[in-house]
């Protein structure tokens, strides 16, 4: 990419290719310091039909840094965001790019990109075993923070039944 | 004549091992001397910290955020307070502004002194370490004489920070730098022109700017492979956006950059001046006013109790950037999330590349040179074909050492 884009350009780039398929784009700025410097965050909620072609999309833009992807279980769906940032390298032009998709309960499924970044393999191994969200076509899915010999079909993170709550109230059960 | 047929073998080094100041579990395939392949497990110290804020406030999770780290006990609260700024939309003073910048730069030169110790024993200099670390010791007693403590500091505040620095502070953060100043100059001699440490550290490790920029490195690993990424540099945050800082990569000294060992010497070393300028110009140009937003805490907490938002905050901790995402949904007092992303997270994924086709002496110096944020343990097994032997702490580090003394010959 030869010239940073504003939020307002990204968030523009994005609706023209995608149009409906871009649920809710919104921009916040923050100033800080004497100076008033502001920073930028843009927060996109994306259909998960289209997630990889936006990934791709991005891609062509500038090739982003991945920090986390964290989740929210929000009662019906699975809300997955994965927070980038883009024209990072240049002074006080950064921009944090929070994409999210909702993933419904009852198949909480969405393809890997590792292919395009494969930086995203920890933290995509992190997201099945916490918030039991199935990843598709992840290279390696072995568990990643939990230990093997903890229970199938218990994820931490989940606020529902497969929550963490009667693991540890009944902690006995477990013999350990 | 018999024929012999050489098969490559596996190393597991870890959980517990010296190289790594945190559990982690790493298992090699060797050929001889050379790594192969490594394979690399974590979660032996998940402490479930993410889950314990369901049932905390945001004033207690500040003290939780801070125990998440001994060395980056300012870095953690520090971006959990931003994030909760963030979705709360909370102004804070611009005199809280330069302090927390302090803060933070102290904190770097602290984090930065240490591993350079760190990495000096690992390759058998100990004296280094002594003479580092005596270092060290200077910039933990300004720590505690601007915090009142030298490790888990309780300074940062939501919508500020706790304590000021006084017009009668000020001679004592003076001399402090000034002895840094002096001393630098002697530790840059001892690690860039001493030829052993030369010799361990060049060429070695080397970390591509293509890899790291693919697997999201961060902080002065992916600095040392000339991507220029610095979020104190990139973004207007405390008040790092008033001050003239560029970002460092290790060409600004040597005028190339190779993503080795070397490099990211250089690298941190040249973050040490950096930490010691911006101070300067922090205690030059800080204005008057007030520390803290909201002082009194209850609130403080009544009013983010009724926050109904997300927000995500970022800090260059002196390992990387740090970003904490946090939820609120405007009902209970706790975040309904709040999720940490530690440097080291990233920093994990690179090492595959940087320890393929090295030795196994290497692997302490190499694995060190990220400067891995897990705790240290002593203890690594060998399994030769059935054979099994233990290889402990000592024996590790003497390979090691027996390296150094076989260059310097």
């Amino acid at each position: 990419m030869t010239k940073n884009l504003t939020p307002e350009e990204i968030v523009k780039y994005f609706k023209d290719e995608f149009k409906t398929e871009i649920k809710d784009a919104k921009i916040k700025r923050r100033a800080a310091g004497s100076k008033k410097n502001e920073k930028a965050t843009i927060w996109m909620k994306v259909d998960k039909i289209v997630f990889k072609k936006v990934i791709k999309h991005l891609l062509d833009l500038q090739f982003p840094h991945l920090s986390i992807i964290s989740g929210n279980d929000l009662n019906e769906t699975i809300e997955l965001i994965y927070h980038f940032t883009v024209n990072y390298g240049n002074r006080l032009s950064e921009i944090t790019f929070n994409i999210s998709i909702d993933l419904p309960k009852s198949k909480p499924e969405i393809e890997t990109i590792c292919d395009y970044i494969p930086g995203a393999l920890i933290t995509e191994r992190e997201k099945q075993e916490f918030l039991g969200v199935k990843i598709k076509g992840i290279p390696d899915d072995k568990r990643l923070f939990l230990r093997d010999d903890f229970p199938e079909g218990v994820y931490p993170w989940r606020r529902d039944e497969t929550g963490p709550e009667k693991l540890y109230r009944n902690l006995h059960e477990v013999n350990k | 004549m018999k024929q012999t047929t050489k098969t490559s073998y596996h190393i597991p080094v870890g959980p517990i091992h010296p190289a790594l100041k945190e559990p982690v579990f790493f298992e090699f395939e060797i050929d001889g001397e050379r790594i192969v392949d490594v394979n690399v497990k974590l979660g032996h110290v998940h402490r479930g910290i993410e889950w314990a804020s369901r049932k905390r406030n945001p004033i207690q999770i500040l003290y939780l955020a801070e125990r998440i780290c001994g060395i980056c006990s300012y870095c953690h609260p520090a971006a959990f307070a931003l994030a909760v700024e963030d979705a709360a939309d909370i102004q804070v003073p611009e005199r809280a502004e330069y302090l927390r910048v302090i803060q933070g730069e102290l904190e770097r030169i602290c984090s930065h002194i240490l591993w350079a110790g760190v990495a000096a024993h690992e390759i058998g200099f100990d004296t280094v370490l002594y003479l580092t670390w005596q270092m060290r010791e200077k910039a933990l007693d300004l720590t505690e004489y601007l915090t009142g403590n030298r490790v888990t500091k309780a300074i940062i505040m939501i919508g500020g920070i706790r304590r000021d620095i006084t017009k009668d502070m000020l001679p004592k953060i003076q001399d402090a730098l000034k002895y840094f100043k002096d001393n630098f100059e002697k530790i840059r001699h001892i690690f860039l022109d001493d030829k052993t440490v030369m010799m361990r550290s060049q060429g070695c490790g080397i970390l591509t700017k293509d890899d790291a920029l693919k697997l999201c490195a961060v902080g002065p690993t992916t600095r040392a492979s000339g991507v220029k990424k610095d979020v104190r540099v990139d973004q207007s945050y405390f008040a790092y956006g008033d001050l003239d800082i560029d970002c460092m990569t290790p060409d600004k000294l040597t005028g190339e950059v190779n993503g080795d060992v070397y490099d990211r010497i250089i690298q941190r070393l040249l973050e040490v001046k950096q930490s010691i300028d911006l101070i300067e110009q922090c205690v030059d140009r800080m204005p008057a006013g007030d520390i803290v937003s909201e002082p009194k805490i209850a609130k403080l907490l009544a009013q983010l109790k009724r926050v109904n938002g997300e927000g995500v905050g970022r800090h260059e901790a002196p390992r990387g950037e740090v970003i904490h995402y946090v939820k609120f949904d405007g009902e209970n007092e706790s975040p309904y999330t709040w999720k940490v992303r530690a440097p080291t997270y990233n920093n994990i994924l690179p090492w595959i590349p940087m320890l393929k086709g090295e030795q196994i002496a290497d692997i302490p110096i190499v694995a060190a040179s990220t400067d891995p944020c897990m705790s240290c343990t002593n203890r690594v097994a060998i399994t030769l074909g059935s054979k099994k032997y233990e290889m402990d702490k000592e024996e590790l580090h003497r390979l090691s050492v027996e390296k150094t003394r076989r260059l310097m010959k």
